[in-house]
């Protein structure tokens, strides 16, 4: 199971982040977690949204670069070593991450939230399930 | 679709001469036209005597080299009318370029020029596979600028359907091109390759929906990667124009679909090939700048004119079957050429780089400034809205790669900085692409 990420390209340069921001509040998309990698010059925004593409056609009408990427987003118990089991079995199976950020739901009793970036996601699905870690799915986060 | 190669020579009897015979009429023309322009034109006559040459001295080809050369400030200097070889009231039309300092300039044509001008132009379109059965939509500036007009004359002297659409209102010039059904098109090839992506934006398939054939792109300097951007983007043959209003505008020389470099219209000019520093004549095959001789013109005609334009000639037979020989691309220019950290800079070098590289449009800007006394050369480069990747490394990537065939390329490091898609300025004449902020 995976979940569509959006990314969104910036330019290191002042007031575009508010322009991107500005573009998803006046479409009414809710923005469910969020990470930014960024270089000295340049930044990647990766967003997880409650609608998707209507958060792709803002951003596009605002004159931003999108891409839509699958994600496997795993839901742990917000207790001490969860995150590490995760891990750990990924890494055990030979699945490099190519990236990663964690959140917290308010909503669904503090659980944690775990989004993984891997370029087979359906191995890597098959081996986290397969141990029992639930995968969340698009509008249940 | 693309453009079928056959019977696409419009006048055989001057393409495809033998290269004596071409030879032996230039040197008559020039002739005609020296006499002309020494009884005629002041500032010749002055240079000539200054000289010490006289008309009859220029007896063939061979003696062009004694002749005095013309510059633009020329053009400026005896601006409107100081440089007319035949009575104003023998001029028909008048053309010029808004001149990117001070005054315009401005070229005077008799009838018979204005009909020389179109025929060059007709060549060029047959070359491109143009016949009467097709519809040519021109989006080039009508106007003073030769673009609009001279390719407007060109299509309607083949029997084409001519569009005259001028320039810009990009949304209105695909629907024409759609309705219409326009199968080729003359404009320049940034605005084409903004055309063909606001078409794919769109959602067009030009294979499907248009029913374009080709090209004749020209008005700025270009590269064999464009070409393929624009035949790709278009699904067309994309040939290459050159010209300029001092000796005609556009069809001085064109690309036939060998696509091999351009044939010059060798009846109408001389071409040379001359060292920018020492004004000596450089061998065919050798680098240097474009100098034209106009020897059917008669309003204005130009002894030596000085393109500052640099490029190669090519005298070698082309598959086509012309005999003329063609210029190759032009790799840069005398006067736009940046000077950085001693290194000398060609716009066109940068652009060759970057149409190169997967991942980045072909839209660039360059900046140029000085930092403690030392050089820097920014490049700008926009990033392809459909392919971007999310990853740091893959974006890191595109901009090393860039880096290091500028490195190798140009001689010299630069900064390269991703930008947003259609970001950076778009422009429906010459593109802006050098911003030279250094205070020297
Ligand atoms: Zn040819």
């Amino acid at each position: 199971m995976t979940v569509r990420q959006i990314s969104v390209f910036i330019e290191n340069k002042p007031g575009n982040m508010v322009k991107i921001t500005d573009a998803l509040g006046n479409a009414g998309v809710d923005i469910r977690a969020m990470s930014l990698a960024d270089t000295q010059d340049f930044g990647i925004l990766r967003l997880i949204v409650d609608d998707t593409d209507r958060a792709k056609k803002a951003l596009k009408d605002a004159g931003c670069i999108t891409s839509i990427t699958d994600v496997i987003v795993a839901e742990l118990p917000d207790v001490p070593g969860a995150m590490t089991k995760t891990v750990r079995l990924l890494a055990e199976h030979g699945i490099n991450i190519e990236y990663i950020y964690a959140f917290i739901s308010q909503e669904k009793n503090k659980k944690a939230y775990i989004v993984f970036r891997i370029k087979d996601t359906e191995n890597a699905s098959k081996v986290l399930t397969d141990e029992g870690i639930v995968l969340a799915g698009e509008g249940v986060i | 679709m693309k453009a079928p190669k056959t019977h696409n020579i419009l006048s055989p009897e001057y393409e495809c001469m033998s290269r004596d015979a071409i030879r032996q009429l230039q040197g008559e023309r020039l002739r005609k036209v020296v006499k002309r322009e020494y009884d005629n034109v002041p500032i010749y006559r002055e240079r000539m005597d200054a000289k010490g040459i006289k008309p009859e001295d220029i007896k063939g080809v061979e003696d062009l080299r004694y002749l005095p050369f013309t510059n633009k400030t020329d053009l400026r200097d005896e601006f409107p009318f100081g440089l007319l070889a035949a009575p104003k009231s023998e001029i028909v039309r008048i053309q010029g370029s808004s001149g990117t300092t001070g005054k315009p300039i401005v070229s005077g044509y008799t009838q018979n020029d204005v009909d020389v001008w179109t025929e060059m132009v007709a060549r060029a379109l047959v070359a491109a596979g143009g016949t009467k059965e097709d519809i040519v939509q021109v989006c080039y500036g009508y106007g003073l600028f030769t673009g609009g007009l001279g390719a407007h004359q060109g299509a309607t002297k083949i029997g084409a359907m001519t569009v005259p659409m001028s320039s810009g209102n990009t949304q209105r010039q695909i629907m024409m091109m759609k309705e219409l059904g326009s199968t080729m098109l003359c404009c320049t090839p940034s605005y084409a390759t903004y055309l063909g992506e606001t078409i794919r934006d769109m959602g067009i398939d030009p294979k499907k929906e248009l029913k374009l054939k080709s090209g004749c792109f020209g008005a700025e300097p270009w590269s064999e990667e464009m070409r393929g951007k624009i035949e790709e983007l278009l699904d067309i043959d994309a040939c290459d124009i050159y010209g300029l209003t001092e000796i005609a505008g556009p069809g001085v020389a064109f690309e036939c679909l060998e696509k091999k470099g351009m044939h010059i219209n060798e009846d109408h000019v001389i071409p040379e090939i001359i060292d920018p520093v020492t004004e000596e004549q450089l061998p065919y095959g050798t680098a240097g700048e474009l100098v034209f001789t106009t020897i059917t013109k008669e309003g204005m005609p130009m002894l030596r004119y000085r393109t500052h334009d640099i490029c190669v000639i090519n005298a070698e037979p082309c598959a086509c079957g012309r005999t003329t020989v063609r210029m190759g691309r032009i790799t840069g220019r005398t006067d736009d050429m940046m000077v950085i950290r001693g290194v000398n800079v060609f716009p066109s070098q940068i652009e060759s780089v970057i149409v190169s590289v997967k991942g980045v449009a072909p839209f660039y800007m360059i900046i140029v400034d000085r930092v403690n006394y030392t050089d820097t050369l920014e490049i700008q480069v926009e990033l392809d809205g459909e392919n971007f990747s999310d990853t740091v490394s893959d974006l890191e990537k595109i901009r090393n790669e860039i880096a290091e065939k500028i490195k190798s390329v140009v001689g010299i490091s630069a900064k390269i900085t991703l930008v947003n898609a259609k970001s950076l300025p778009r422009s429906e004449g010459k593109a802006k692409r050098v911003i030279d902020n250094r205070k020297i």
